[in-house]
């Protein structure tokens, strides 16, 4: 048998090209608005990572994470379109809104360090709607976010000179803009990944988990609770500022409607469907809240057509059902989530056992 | 950590299976042209239409849905031939739920079916995200209902609408408000949205051009019911006329709590309002306020009436609002195809700019930045539960009209508003 | 003058409305510790349910108050079955899971409930029909409608009798066990889930109250009418300290002055800079001001932090 070190590098082998054929195959096979949707689910991925440190992690229940998202997006959008001539590169942005949605996180943790539980999500919720709201009105007396019309056409990212919302021929292929960005996104996705691994095995993560688990022995042992949180608020941030900066680029036009409750509810759904912590039950939540919808919009009519021979229910108000019936379906089946930690499923199961 | 490979490869592959499951519908056949044919060849021609089917503005959306259908219905009923072919139409209809990201997200599934043109979106946010997308794919679009000037000041060749702009309604308004009105002190409110907040600040510029004075300028939602905080506040500065930037779904309730808190100044606000649902929703209360519609009076209009029976006899549904814009815009762009005698997207694009189409709401011609020109804008007031017909300004800002146009036919009211001072300058604004 | 006092009574109308709406939330937290997201979905049904109720009888002849009435009598029903099928089916099971587990299923019910209600009742806005008397006093120069004050009384009676039935009944004492500590209150004989089960039931009758009233003062129903209502309401439970009655009603009100004066006089007061436009904010504001000083709510408990 192979040593374990020889088989890691097969898998990463495996799964490197596997990634790297996926646009091609999905795009060829079901066309590109399922890469577009793909290349979504990846910036959701990278927002549920974010918030899986916050609500994760550190079990701090936070309801207005969505805000970072907004905060990283307006950012790049501010910096690099025509709304203030500006037209900064993205290397510079990007990292800049990662750093100005972490000061976000900290300046919106900070109140939070004295609540528990579910005083903690009002205030957060509170924090996202006003964000949402400031974005919203901030066009007068100066005008800094357009308001509600939003910021259009926005800098594509650029990388190395080459706009990605054009076809790019390489290779004796071409590329569409959906293609470029799945790449681009699947490389930051990637990189967070690893942050995240490697938070988590840190002392950091290690006290995280501490706090989640009780924060009162956490204290006992000598963990400062109070800068712990703040980095936990901090960190997530940061992801969500990434994610939000890509969004901005890809879109090429922020308005506030983008960034409402039901977003940062819809993030929270994703982290604790996938099972909370857990970061590949994370990164599956993520992929497969965002890829539902999308798919019962492409597939409500011909299922309800295989099912009953016509169309009986508006495929619209069909999907956003089964979507809610499946929230509710896998929670029963699955209440730690589909793919928790191992230590959670020991935890659920001795409780069921009492 | 332990490299868990065969977990990941796992879930890979499932990932790989569920992408698979997901194809559920077939790739469209694109339009096909059997080798010389002895009948006449049949070609399906695909419309896509997208609108907030769910959420709070679902009944806008479906409105505007149900209007398009029309249009796509009698147009198969002519059995037109173009291009040698025998044509059927199909609607393609989307629910992007006023979100800019599935608005995105369902113009690129309408483009990779393959559709000859899209009619739609209904929101501005999401109609000018999508507008790249159309944009790029070199398929034309036709908005029944965005409003939001920088549609079409971004360039694109292939953007186009049929309703008057924010700019446009919002300088009418202003006008008439405080000329025709005579409104001195003038209160206004807007919803925060994109249109709301466009079609107030134009008002408050043509407002304040023509002499008004702003007491007040407060805000509310697009969900909110309750205004009472806001309109108290209005109240004290004693408004001679109070301007609402918003839907019908607040415009209703506010005229209700207006009269509850016994204010007597009207109300006047843009076609969001201007809807019969307005009339259920503020019941006595609606009596008196005034509301402008882009497009000529639809009952005046030739195929208006019928239009509005045929609607109702279809849907079972009364008009909410947009409808009759969105079978405009189906309609110029089958119009738009039978003139170049092609369906294809790239030939009949060419065609577009030279549209002179007899619609339901206004005779359509484009400008060149996609914009309907010489945009004429009619006023209406709340008389017995109905919408009356009072004025209608073929864009121009000083009343070029001789007094009230009640009972005239629509047309003569275009014809009316003669060369020299009127339109065509004053629509340029951008 | 008078406009401060319209302000003020525009504020007690409003706050009595969230408080009504904020009294089942906090019921239901109290026992379950469950923030129940589908409570403002409930409070919808109940609206749209009386609504066709009245819509039937609005020709009928019979006084209008008498029609909203029968309106409300078939709304409660409705309502309560509703609050118990959804305990059952989506809180029950996961009774003993990780705590966001019935958090995720209550939107999944929220969601569902949203999507039933545009199926059954369409996607339009109703309009409720004016049948009721829209007579008023005038305080001050002020304006209250007979409705309005309908509601205010209503909600504080409803909470009188709520404190009298927690505090002043078996079933209040069972309730109060429950809440407590679960197992213990099972092992002295009560029967928890019978207790819970009451709980949403009255829950839900409460929202079907709410509901009614909220379409009465507004004139306008709508299948998307819950979530914000919903959410409003919870910001007043928790401002008042949640699990609290008194603390619900105390939450509500003040939601309710801070929009109203918030809306009407901040923007004076700032030149212009934050007016109206916030006034959603201001409410959060206030909320987290409070809950830095007092981390339980204005009436919250201390909890103190088991091990």
């Amino acid at each position: 048998m192979k040593s374990d070190k020889q088989k890691a590098l097969l898998g990463m082998v495996l799964i490197g090209v596997a990634l790297a054929l996926l646009p091609f195959l999905i795009g060829k096979g079901l066309g590109n608005s399922w890469v577009r949707v793909l290349d979504f689910a990846l910036l959701y991925v990278m927002l549920a990572l974010g918030l899986n440190i916050v609500v994760g992690f550190a079990g701090l229940l936070d309801l207005g994470y969505i805000a970072f998202y907004a905060v990283g997006a307006y950012l790049y959008a501010l910096l690099a379109s025509p709304h203030f001539g500006l037209h900064w590169p993205v290397w510079a942005v990007l990292p800049l809104g990662a750093l100005v949605a972490g000061l976000f996180g900290v300046l919106l943790g900070a109140p939070t360090l004295r609540l528990r539980g579910d005083y903690l999500a009002i205030v957060t919720l509170g924090f996202g709607e006003i964000v949402r709201i400031f974005i919203n009105n901030l066009n007068a007396p100066i005008n800094i976010t357009n308001g509600p019309q939003g910021i259009s056409q926005i800098d594509p990212v650029r990388i190395a000179g080459v706009p990605l919302s054009k076809t790019f021929e390489a290779f004796g292929l071409s590329f569409p803009s959906v293609y470029l960005y799945y790449y681009l996104f699947l490389a930051l996705t990637l990189l967070i990944v690893f942050v995240s691994i490697r938070l988590e095995d840190s002392r950091i993560g290690r006290a995280w988990v501490a706090i989640r688990e009780d924060e009162i022995a956490a204290k006992a042992c000598g963990i400062d609770t109070r800068n712990v949180k703040l980095l936990a608020f901090a960190m997530g941030a940061t992801f969500g500022g990434v994610a939000g900066g890509l969004f901005a680029g890809f879109q090429e036009f922020v308005s506030p409607e983008s960034f409402g409750l039901m977003e940062s509810i819809m993030v929270l759904c994703m982290v604790v469907l996938g099972g909370m912590g857990h970061i590949p039950g994370v990164i599956l939540g993520g992929l497969l809240l965002a890829i539902l919808p999308e798919a019962l919009r492409h597939g409500a009519v011909p299922m309800q057509r295989a099912l009953f021979g016509q169309v009986l229910l508006d495929p619209e108000s069909l999907r956003m059902l089964l979507f809610g019936l499946a929230l509710i379906a896998v929670m029963l089946y699955r209440p730690a989530g589909l793919w928790p930690e191992a230590r959670r499923k020991r935890e659920f199961l001795a409780e069921k056992a009492k | 950590m332990r490299f868990p490979v065969k977990t990941i490869s796992l879930a890979v592959a499932s990932a790989f299976i569920v992408f698979g499951c997901g194809k559920e519908a077939p790739p469209p056949p694109k339009a096909e042209q059997p080798a010389a044919p002895p009948a006449k060849p049949t070609v399906t021609v695909k419309i896509g239409h997208s609108s907030p089917l769910t959420g709070p503005q679902a009944h806008l959306g479906k409105d505007n849905e149900n209007g398009a259908r029309l249009a796509i219905e009698e147009a198969n009923a002519k059995k037109l031939e173009i291009g040698g072919a025998m044509v059927t139409f199909e609607l393609l209809g989307e629910d992007d739920q006023a979100d800019p990201k599935q608005g995105t997200t369902v113009a690129q599934k309408l483009i990779d079916a393959k559709v000859n043109g899209v009619v739609g979106h209904l929101n501005s946010g999401t109609t000018i995200p999508a507008s790249k997308l159309y944009a790029d794919a070199g398929i034309p679009q036709i908005s029944p209902s965005a409003t939001n000037p920088k549609y079409t000041q971004q360039g694109f060749k292939t953007a186009y609408r049929v309703m008057a702009n924010d700019e446009q309604q919002g300088k009418v308004l202003g006008d008439y408000a405080t000329k025709q009105l005579a409104g001195k002190k003038i209160a206004i409110v807007d919803d925060r949205t994109a249109y709301g907040q466009g079609v107030a600040d134009e008002f408050e510029k043509a407002a304040k051009a023509g002499g008004g004075a702003i007491v007040a300028r407060e805000f509310t939602n697009d969900k909110a019911t309750d205004f009472a905080a806001i309109l108290t506040k209005i109240k004290s500065k004693k408004p001679d006329l109070i301007m609402y930037g918003g839907m019908d779904a607040q415009a209703g309730p506010m005229a209700q709590q207006l009269k509850k808190l016994g204010v007597k100044s009207r109300m006047i606000f843009a076609d969001g309002g201007c809807t019969t649902e307005f009339h259920k929703l503020a019941g006595d209360a609606g009596e008196g306020h005034y509301c402008s519609l882009p497009g000529l009076p639809l009952e005046k209009m030739p195929g208006g009436k019928a239009f509005i029976d045929k609607y109702k006899a279809t849907f079972n549904l009364d008009i909410q609002l947009y409808a009759p814009y969105a079978y405009d815009a189906a309609s110029v762009m089958i119009d738009a195809m039978k003139r170049a005698n092609s369906v294809e997207p790239a030939k009949y694009l060419a065609e577009l700019p030279k549209t002179a189409f007899d619609g339901v709401t206004a005779k359509i011609a484009f400008d060149e930045r996609g914009d309907v020109k010489d945009a004429a804008i009619t006023l209406y007031q709340a008389k017995g539960g109905k919408w009356e017909a009072l004025e209608s300004i073929g864009g121009a800002p000083a009343p070029a009209q001789p007094a009230a146009m009640e009972g005239v036919s629509g047309m003569s009211g275009m014809g009316a508003a003669p060369a020299p001072a009127a339109p065509a300058a004053s629509t340029e604004k951008k | 003058m008078d406009t401060f006092i319209q302000q003020i009574i525009n504020g007690l109308v409003l706050g009595s409305i969230y408080a009504l709406v904020a009294l089942g939330y906090t019921m239901v937290y109290g026992i379950l510790g469950l923030i129940n997201f589908a409570h403002g979905e409930v409070v919808m049904i109940g609206a749209l349910t009386a609504l066709t109720v009245i819509k039937l009888l609005a020709d009928s002849g019979l006084p209008g108050t008498v029609v909203v009435l029968i309106g409300l009598l078939a709304a409660v029903p409705v309502c309560m079955a509703l609050g118990f099928t959804i305990e059952r089916i989506a809180y029950r099971p996961l009774r003993n899971a990780p705590r966001l587990a019935p958090l995720i299923t209550a939107i999944g019910v929220s969601i569902v409930l949203q999507q039933l209600a545009m199926i059954f009742w369409g996607r339009n806005y109703h309009a409720f029909p004016p049948i009721l008397p829209a007579t008023g006093r005038d305080i001050g120069g002020a304006h209250i409608t007979d409705v309005q004050i309908a509601i205010v009384l209503l909600a504080v009676a409803i909470m009188a009798g709520l404190m009298l039935l927690v505090n002043r009944t078996r079933l209040g004492r069972a309730m109060r066990a429950t809440a407590e500590n679960p197992q213990i209150a099972g092992l002295m004989g009560v029967n928890i889930n019978i207790i819970i089960s009451a709980t949403f039931l009255i829950g839900s009758a409460l929202a079907a109250v709410a509901g009614v009233m909220v379409s009465a003062n507004y004139s306008i129903a709508h299948y998307h009418m819950g979530f914000i209502l919903g959410l409003k309401a919870f910001t007043a439970a928790v401002l008042g300290g949640i699990g609290n009655l008194p603390g619900a009603m105390l939450g509500g009100v003040l939601l309710g002055l801070i929009e109203s004066l918030g809306a009407g006089y901040i923007g004076d007061l700032t030149g212009g800079f934050l007016g109206s436009h916030y006034q959603d904010v201001f409410a959060f504001f206030v909320l987290i001001l409070v809950l830095v000083f007092r981390p339980s709510g204005l009436m919250g408990e201390k909890v103190s932090e088991r091990a």
